[in-house]
């Protein structure tokens, strides 16, 4: 199903960016409202439920021992995952995996991967045979715009409520302790925050009618000190080096903002 | 015997009377009771009981007026998206005669348009026509969506509230039985207007509306709030089975 934005949508959004409004009457640098509940789901190792506005994604984290990769015997395994369901949004249809989930599960896992959230090395239990593969799985409940940012959110939200059993060697065997839990070994914090140019204006957190009339859309994942770990692009159109570099100088001061809602620890 | 009192919220299966009155829409029979299928309020005429649901999908009638964006092209006819489960189809002999003219150059994938449903057959294929007063393209302005069992209340009695709306604003309004809702004026008011209108539908099925709504109004331009009026005696309730649709 192919969306059709009417045009005069698009004139009066854009008109309204070119006086410096957005259609909600938020400021250029606003996030919608947002929510965080971390453990919410029993079954799973960690969870988190991030609500941007009306978007909202549930995400779980799911540890499991497995070999690691021949060309990285000694570090764990992170893998990520995503699931746009028919429910979020008329144009989600059932089925294999469309781009978009693709992107999202992606520009995700690179953000947390390029940050270090997780020192993967201290997730290896044997060298070469056994370390802890942890899944991260994002089901996108409401779609109204800005997946990736409160996908990274959530994302990093069920990191930190994750917890794993302590594991030893004795002998052959692996023990795994079930009694004690330990919390994931995490190095770093890192969010992200998308940008859409609409009628040459960068506004934050597009919602999905920005976003569906949007020219162009950066991604910039960024750690808790303010360097780059991720960026993504999207939208037909370029961006000007200037807006880019605008772009990151914004990022720093928003993600300080953001990372307000990660729980504290 | 009648269980429930007027206006008032049911769910699906409430009993609401027996037979001696008749079922009308959103209702059934069972057992020799009228029953509520939906969540709404209930609308008694005379012997006649029908329930209005809280929120809706947009079922073409024949004589509507909708407002529809065209969402394809093809080779006699343009497709378009009326805000239902139903898609309407506009044909080039409706537009051009029997002249034979190139179709996007008249209207292109992404315009509104306001039409009438000139008829909806069995399978719920619904013709639209441009012929009509005030029916054509819409240029600038936004477009706001409500539930389009909201569209009588919206446009109130004779057009009370929609005219109050148009006059506080001084926005050209035009509202489709579909539930879009044209608004074109500064772009200050046209947001007011939208505002209104959300709260309009919000509220749609609480008494005193016009007052508030005109409170809001006042409120929203910074305008002195009006001096106590002689409150009306009682709520001016549309008739929600025949909502009258505006025509500029």
């Amino acid at each position: 199903m192919v969306i059709i934005i009417p045009e005069i949508i698009k004139e009066s959004v854009t008109n309204l960016m070119k006086n410096g409004e957005r259609s909600d009457d938020r400021g250029f640098d606003d996030y919608r409202e947002i929510s965080l509940e971390t453990g919410v789901i029993k079954k799973a190792e960690g969870s988190a439920r991030v609500k941007i506005g009306n978007t909202q994604i549930m995400v779980g984290t799911k540890p499991q021992i497995g070999e690691p990769f021949s060309d990285t015997p000694n570090v764990g395994v992170l893998m990520t995952n995503s699931e746009l369901i028919p429910m979020a949004a008329p144009d989600f249809e059932p089925g294999p995996p469309d781009e978009r989930s693709v992107e999202l599960a992606r520009v995700t896992d690179r953000c947390m991967r390029e940050a270090g959230v997780l020192d993967l090395e201290k997730l290896a239990i044997v060298e070469g045979e056994k370390v802890w593969m942890i899944f991260l799985d994002l089901h996108i409940l409401d779609y109204d715009g800005n997946l990736m940012d409160a996908a990274v959110l959530g994302s990093m939200a069920a990191i930190m409520d994750t917890k794993i059993p302590e594991t030893r060697v004795e002998g052959d065997e692996i023990i795994i302790d079930r009694e004690k839990m330990i919390p994931l070994p995490i190095k770093e914090k890192a969010l992200m925050c998308t940008f859409a140019k609409i009628g040459g204006e960068l506004v934050v957190d597009p919602s999905l009618e920005e976003e569906q009339i949007l020219d162009a859309r950066i991604s910039i994942g960024m750690r808790e000190d303010g360097s780059i770990c991720a960026m993504q692009k999207g939208g037909m159109k370029p961006l000007t080096k200037d807006e880019i570099i605008k772009a990151v100088s914004r990022t720093q001061k928003i993600t300080k903002n953001l990372m307000e809602h990660l729980p504290h620890n | 015997m009648i269980f429930i009192e007027d206006k008032e919220m049911v769910i699906p299966g409430d009993v609401l009377a027996d037979d001696e009155y008749h079922s009308g829409r959103g209702t059934f029979k069972e057992d020799g009771k009228i029953c509520s299928s939906l969540v709404g309020l209930v609308a008694v005429r005379d012997k006649k009981i029908s329930v209005i649901p809280l929120q809706s999908k947009y079922i073409p009638k024949r004589g509507d007026v909708v407002i529809g964006e065209i969402t394809d092209i093809r080779f006699s006819m343009w497709n378009l998206d009326i805000n239902s489960p139903y898609s309407g189809i506009l044909p080039a002999s409706d537009v051009f005669g029997k002249e034979k003219r190139d179709l996007n150059r008249t209207f292109d994938v992404g315009d509104v348009l306001f039409l009438r449903v000139v008829d909806v057959d069995e399978v719920k294929k619904v013709k639209l026509g441009l012929k009509g007063r005030g029916l054509g393209k819409f240029r600038d302005g936004i477009l706001i969506y409500i539930t389009p069992t909201k569209v009588p209340r919206l446009i109130g009695k004779k057009g009370s509230m929609i005219n109050m709306i148009k006059d506080e604003t001084k926005c050209e309004v035009v509202v489709g039985q579909n539930g879009v809702v044209w608004v074109k004026g500064e772009p200050t008011m046209e947001r007011v207007a939208e505002k209104v209108i959300n709260m309009i539908e919000e509220q749609a099925h609480t008494s005193g509306l016009t007052d508030r709504v005109r409170n809001m109004l006042f409120e929203l331009l910074g305008k002195e709030k009006p001096s106590e009026e002689p409150k009306e005696d009682e709520e001016q309730e549309e008739d929600v089975e025949n909502g009258e649709e505006l025509i500029q």
